[in-house]
């Protein structure tokens, strides 16, 4: 074979090979087109769809989730408030307490001490009372004893009276 | 955008010029034929060296034959052996004759390729000569041949006898249908994995190889190069892309044949890229090319060059995948067939070294030449489709455009 007849042979378009080409290339355009990519260029894009979906849904449910999160943060940073505000007050309350029974016990004992100041003093002055009552009355007693021993005679008497008439000036 | 047009026009152009010096000799030579049944011209020497070689007792291995019949097509698959030794699986022929269609197997022919064998049926005789089936004559000539092979007035051997249309199923039509056959099973069973699987689960197996590359057509060179209407091609761009990529695979296996190393393959899905393109041409394409934004005074040029512009594109397309691969195809026999003309064994390892390393470099072109033309095919779609014109309406998009690349 000579070069100018190989040349010839390879760019001479067969007329089987063309028309057995665009029979076979027609019929795969159909059939690919209809049994193969339509179907799975639609699960790509299917896929791509969902991917793209689940991709949007985790950052929404992570926007949720930080969201969530500060919220907790509120809410815990709340509560711990709340708490300490409750702690402030009991401590309060329990120093109120304690202060007022302390004051008001202050008081109790106060009063009962002065009261039984004033007991002890009456309970003294009643036996003092007394005391004098029956001093006197013993004294009476002794008087009456001196004076019926002292007029017991009647020399005595008379003494008495002298000394009384002694005493006595009559002037 | 513009300078990328304008640059790979230049390139068009130069390759239009090499290869019409090499068509319209083709052409010449060729275009008369088949209705009138014109002689075809061949050079002097293809049918004294035919005749020469098979008598010599110890032949010169002639590797630019060895390396053609492996590019060419052929009416059988041939495997093994020579002459009446080969081992070839024999494939239909069907011949459309002035007394219609007549089919047989090429095996009738017993393997004879020199116009020797001479095949009887319908009443018609047929002989092989280099893979064209002509008519055969009465009587043989001086060679044994069934053929008239004379000379014309230039001095040009002429084969007069007549080659009816030949719609063989031969060897690259039988690659193609089992190309089809295997691209429909393969995309129909994702198909089926999608279904079955439902669209939640992670693609296995076949689906996750081959969906990155469906999905690298969609996005990648479909909507970058097309733009938004670009759903409407992704079909006609898939099918393309893999048809070729499966056929230059099939291409480097060894004992397989050339189909997207032969210019017909390419011609028809060109002729595709092209109706496609045009028919969904609109008004700032057509206008792009019958009212360029150019002083009137040049319009005479100008429209002339754009209306060579639409067919140098789609040419150009047909030269490229076909260049690309017959080239590679020649240098691994021309490597191999290194061992033949040295005859000695010592040059196998380096022939078989630098025929490996080509290989591997053959597989990267399998990969990269499907990708070029569809990549070409959206980017002419995508300017017969696009909204843009030359006032600068949509420099975004073009800006974009020229970005992408």
């Amino acid at each position: 074979m000579s070069s100018l007849f190989i040349l010839t042979s390879l760019i001479d378009p067969g007329v089987g090979l063309i028309f057995w080409t665009t029979v076979t290339f027609i019929l795969l355009l159909v059939l690919l087109g209809k049994y193969a990519w339509k179907p799975i260029l639609k699960a790509i894009k299917t896929r791509e769809e969902g991917i793209e979906k689940a991709l949007a849904s985790a950052q929404s449910a992570l926007n949720d989730m930080r969201e969530l999160k500060s919220n907790n943060e509120k809410i815990l940073a709340e509560a711990r408030n709340e708490r300490d505000a409750l702690i402030k007050e009991a401590r309060e309350a329990k120093d109120a307490i304690i202060s007022e029974a302390k004051s008001k016990a202050q008081k109790d004992a106060d009063r009962i001490l002065a009261s039984a100041r004033e007991q002890i003093i009456n309970e003294k002055n009643a036996a003092v009372t007394e005391l004098k009552n029956q001093v006197a009355t013993l004294s009476i007693e002794i008087a009456e004893k001196i004076l019926r021993s002292e007029l017991s005679s009647d020399e005595k008497q008379k003494a008495l009276v002298n000394n009384l008439m002694k005493d006595v000036n009559l002037n | 955008m513009t300078s990328k047009i304008s640059t790979h026009k230049r390139f068009t152009s130069i390759c239009f010029v090499i290869f019409a010096l090499f068509f319209s000799l083709s052409f010449k030579l060729k275009a008369s034929e088949p209705e009138e049944n014109d002689p075809v011209v061949y050079e002097n020497q293809t049918v004294v060296s035919t005749n020469e070689h098979p008598a010599e007792p110890k032949k010169a291995v002639d590797i630019s034959a060895i390396a053609f019949e492996h590019i060419l097509d052929a009416h059988s698959w041939h495997l093994l052996g020579e002459g009446h030794d080969a081992v070839a699986i024999p494939l239909p022929v069907i011949l459309k004759t002035d007394n219609g269609i007549v089919t047989f197997m090429s095996s009738a022919f017993h393997h004879d390729t020199h116009g020797r064998f001479v095949f009887e049926k319908n009443g018609q005789r047929f002989v092989n000569y280099e893979e064209t089936i002509y008519l055969a004559s009465e009587t043989a000539n001086e060679h044994g041949q069934y053929l008239n092979i004379e000379k014309n007035d230039k001095g040009e051997t002429v084969i007069a006898n007549i080659a009816p249309l030949d719609f063989s199923i031969t060897k690259n039509v039988t690659q193609l249908f089992l190309s089809a056959i295997v691209l429909f099973l393969l995309f129909t069973s994702i198909a089926k994995a999608y279904k079955k699987q439902g669209v939640d689960s992670a693609p296995k197996g076949k689906q996750s190889f081959l969906e990155p590359l469906i999905v690298f057509v969609r996005d990648d060179l479909a909507k970058t190069n097309i733009g938004p209407r670009y759903e409407k091609f992704v079909p006609y761009l898939l099918t393309v892309f893999f048809l070729i990529l499966i056929n230059n695979i099939f291409g480097l296996i060894p004992f397989s044949a050339n189909l997207t190393g032969n210019i017909a393959f390419t011609l028809v899905i060109s002729v595709f890229t092209f109706i496609i393109t045009n028919i969904n041409g609109n008004k700032h394409y057509w206008s792009h090319i019958f009212l360029p934004h150019a002083p009137k005074a040049i319009w005479p040029i100008l429209i002339p060059i754009e209306v060579f512009g639409i067919l140098t594109k789609p040419f150009a397309l047909m030269i490229r995948l076909f260049a690309n691969i017959a080239a590679g195809h020649i240098i691994i026999i021309s490597l191999i067939g290194l061992i033949f003309i040295f005859e000695s064994i010592y040059i196998a390892p380096v022939s078989v070294a630098f025929a490996l390393f080509i290989d591997i470099l053959e597989v990267l072109v399998a990969f990269l030449q499907a990708y070029i033309f569809t990549m070409l095919s959206s980017l002419f779609i995508g300017a017969a489709v696009a909204d843009t014109n030359e006032d600068g309406a949509h420099n975004e998009d073009d800006g974009h455009a020229v970005a992408k690349h």
